[in-house]
């Protein structure tokens, strides 16, 4: 079984959002309520239980050639943005169910079955994807359409992409068609097109990059995330201390005071 | 309705015209305007930029608990220390009520506990899912398998002791409570503070940052509050339970000196705002205000009186350190420049 991946490129998204109507439809997730955020024309801000594909819209200070707008327009840059099926997966780790588990295909998939709702999960991604749902209680995020690959087809959102901004495919041809576009962009004069995949943190890289223009901070993507078990040696040396103190200091003081001054003193 | 340029307010009407000339001879000499132009609501509008991030949309998500999570941290961490002071007064033959006290403690710790976590799952009638497997890299799993043999122990020890003292002794229940006790030593020792790992190997800058201190911490919040409730019951005389509550509430100084002297972006939740007062308050409660009370009670004769507000103060300030820090991890995984690594302007 091939291990898969997207990439987002965001030098080819129009910021229809295909995607996010295409992901709600084949999965079957509900509306996220109608609000108005502001930001330029994102009203839904961030992906959450009911947002498994995001487009942001990231606006930006006039500056010509960004985004292909005239000079004193704002630019205007779209990406779409998902789980990012952590090779080192934060909520996986933490999952005391074994509800969240690695598939063939190398997604990380929650099962809806066993899932009880902790919320553990949702404090281990360092991206913010994974959300528990307030009506129904158990936590969900993008499946990778594990469903749909099952079968040989490709995600609902990248079928649904009209400029193939998400491709979708075998990771290694992804990584290496992600450097020829790189290329190609820095070619034409473009030389801010970076490619997000963070393989040099504890992560140890996504099964979803992005090529961004500028800063990735700008898309809210973190320069350094960190799966959270990088703290579990700390915090456990730290535990079995507080342990071996607990422990030594109350036979100490039951060896030295205990039997002195016994007794209830009766109010 | 008037039109005003036709019969509007004649030197308005001036005005207007005279602003469109200047306007026009500005064009004419610079080529172009500078002008405020017009600001509609909100403006300037957001952007999103490497120094304002994606328009400042926080990237963490915020801890799912309620109220039952932080309740449940204290009351393990209270019931898990009094196992563990129950099981060694037994061993070095200690007073048999202060045993008894503790056990009943734990025991009722063994109870709660679960009930709080549970009740707090998006799915509780899904608990059981949780026992399918065990995962010694997911501190939540751990958690729940300790706090199964603890409860279990407790609940067994303090049971079997009532049946003794009730039924006189035989050998099944000298076995059970003699098991059950081992058992809540051994695994009350990492339950009354193992909620330091589970909340410091998370994404959240606050927690994480403190993963080496919050499980210490936790353990000596909750044995203060153990002392605090045992001495309430009564043991307001017993050396040893001084001794201890006066070790946690000192460690409890030192772990506020600690919070307080370091300077770092992502301990700010810790300082300032709401969730700042509370963590200071509960600091103060487990700390100094403890610590003076009983070096006072050392030399005193109203010792006991005094004892019993530095039991109340260690206990009110045991839970208010739990609420402190969930609070702060809200604030904290609000805050959207920590995991950007955006400095503050």
């Amino acid at each position: 079984m091939s291990v898969t991946a997207f990439l987002t490129d965001s030098t080819l998204c129009i910021g229809c959002k295909a995607c996010e109507v295409a992901c709600k439809e084949w999965n079957d997730v509900e509306e996220d309520g109608l609000a108005w955020s502001g930001f330029s024309y994102d009203n839904t801000g961030s992906v959450g239980a009911s947002t498994w594909r995001h487009v942001k819209f990231v606006e930006q200070a006039p500056e010509p050639g960004l985004g292909g707008n005239a000079g004193e327009q704002a630019s205007w840059t779209f990406s779409s943005d998902v789980c990012k099926h952590c090779e080192e997966a934060g909520c996986l780790e933490a999952c005391p169910t074994g509800s969240i588990v690695r598939t063939e295909f190398g997604g990380v998939f929650i099962q809806p079955d066993v899932c009880n709702g902790c919320g553990y999960c949702v404090l281990a991604c360092p991206f913010g994807v994974v959300d528990r749902n307030k009506k129904d209680g158990r936590a969900f995020k993008c499946t990778f359409c594990y469903d749909r690959q099952k079968v040989g087809l490709v995600p609902a959102c990248a079928k649904a992409c009209p400029t193939e901004s998400i491709k979708f495919g075998e990771i290694e041809d992804l990584r290496q068609k992600a450097n020829e576009r790189l290329d190609e962009l820095r070619r034409r004069g473009m030389d801010d097109a970076t490619l997000y995949n963070p393989e040099e943190t504890s992560v140890r890289g996504t099964h979803a990059m992005f090529i961004v223009r500028g800063d990735p901070r700008a898309y809210n993507l973190p320069p350094a995330p960190q799966v959270p078990t990088v703290y579990l040696k700390k915090a456990w040396r730290s535990s079995a201390l507080a342990a071996g103190l607990l422990f030594g200091g109350t036979l100490l003081a039951f060896l030295m005071g205990g039997r002195d001054g016994d007794g209830r003193d009766g109010g | 309705m008037s039109d005003p340029v036709a019969f509007g307010d004649e030197a308005a009407t001036f005005q207007r015209e005279r602003r469109l000339d200047e306007i026009r001879r500005e064009a004419e000499q610079r080529g172009q305007l500078q002008v405020v132009g017009v600001r509609p609501p909100g403006a300037p509008f957001p952007q999103a930029t490497p120094e304002n991030g994606y328009y400042g949309i926080p990237l963490l998500k915020q801890p799912p608990w309620t109220w039952e999570i932080p309740l449940y941290f204290f009351v393990g961490g209270a019931s898990g220390a009094a196992a563990v002071i129950g099981a060694i007064a037994d061993y070095t033959g200690a007073d048999r009520e202060l045993v008894r006290h503790a056990r009943w403690i734990a025991a009722a710790g063994s109870v709660i506990s679960p009930a709080l976590l549970i009740s707090d799952l998006g799915r509780p009638e899904r608990f059981l899912a949780m026992l399918r497997v065990f995962k010694p890299r997911s501190p939540m799993s751990v958690g729940v398998w300790t706090l199964l043999a603890f409860s279990s122990g407790a609940a067994a020890a303090a049971f079997a002791g009532f049946l003794r003292d009730r039924y006189g002794a035989s050998l099944p229940l000298r076995v059970i409570e003699n098991a059950g006790q081992a058992a809540s030593l051994a695994f009350g020792l990492p339950f009354a503070n193992y909620t330091g790992v589970l909340i410091g190997a998370t994404a959240i800058p606050v927690w994480n940052r403190n993963a080496g201190d919050l499980p210490l911490h936790f353990a000596a919040s909750g044995l203060g509050a153990a002392v605090g409730i045992l001495e309430l019951a009564g043991h307001r005389k017993n050396r040893a339970l001084q001794a201890l509550g006066l070790g946690a509430a000192l460690f409890e100084v030192w772990e506020g000196l600690r919070i307080e002297s370091r300077s770092h972006h992502s301990l700010a939740p810790l300082k300032q705002g709401s969730s700042g007062w509370l963590t200071r308050t509960g600091g103060m409660l487990s700390g100094p205000v403890p610590a003076v009370l009983r070096a006072a009670s050392l030399v005193r004769s109203d010792n006991r009186r005094l004892r019993r507000w530095a039991a109340w103060s260690a206990i009110a300030g045991s839970l208010i350190t739990r609420f402190a820090w969930v609070r702060a991890g809200h604030v904290s995984a609000q805050d959207w420049r920590q995991p950007l690594e955006i400095e503050e302007p």
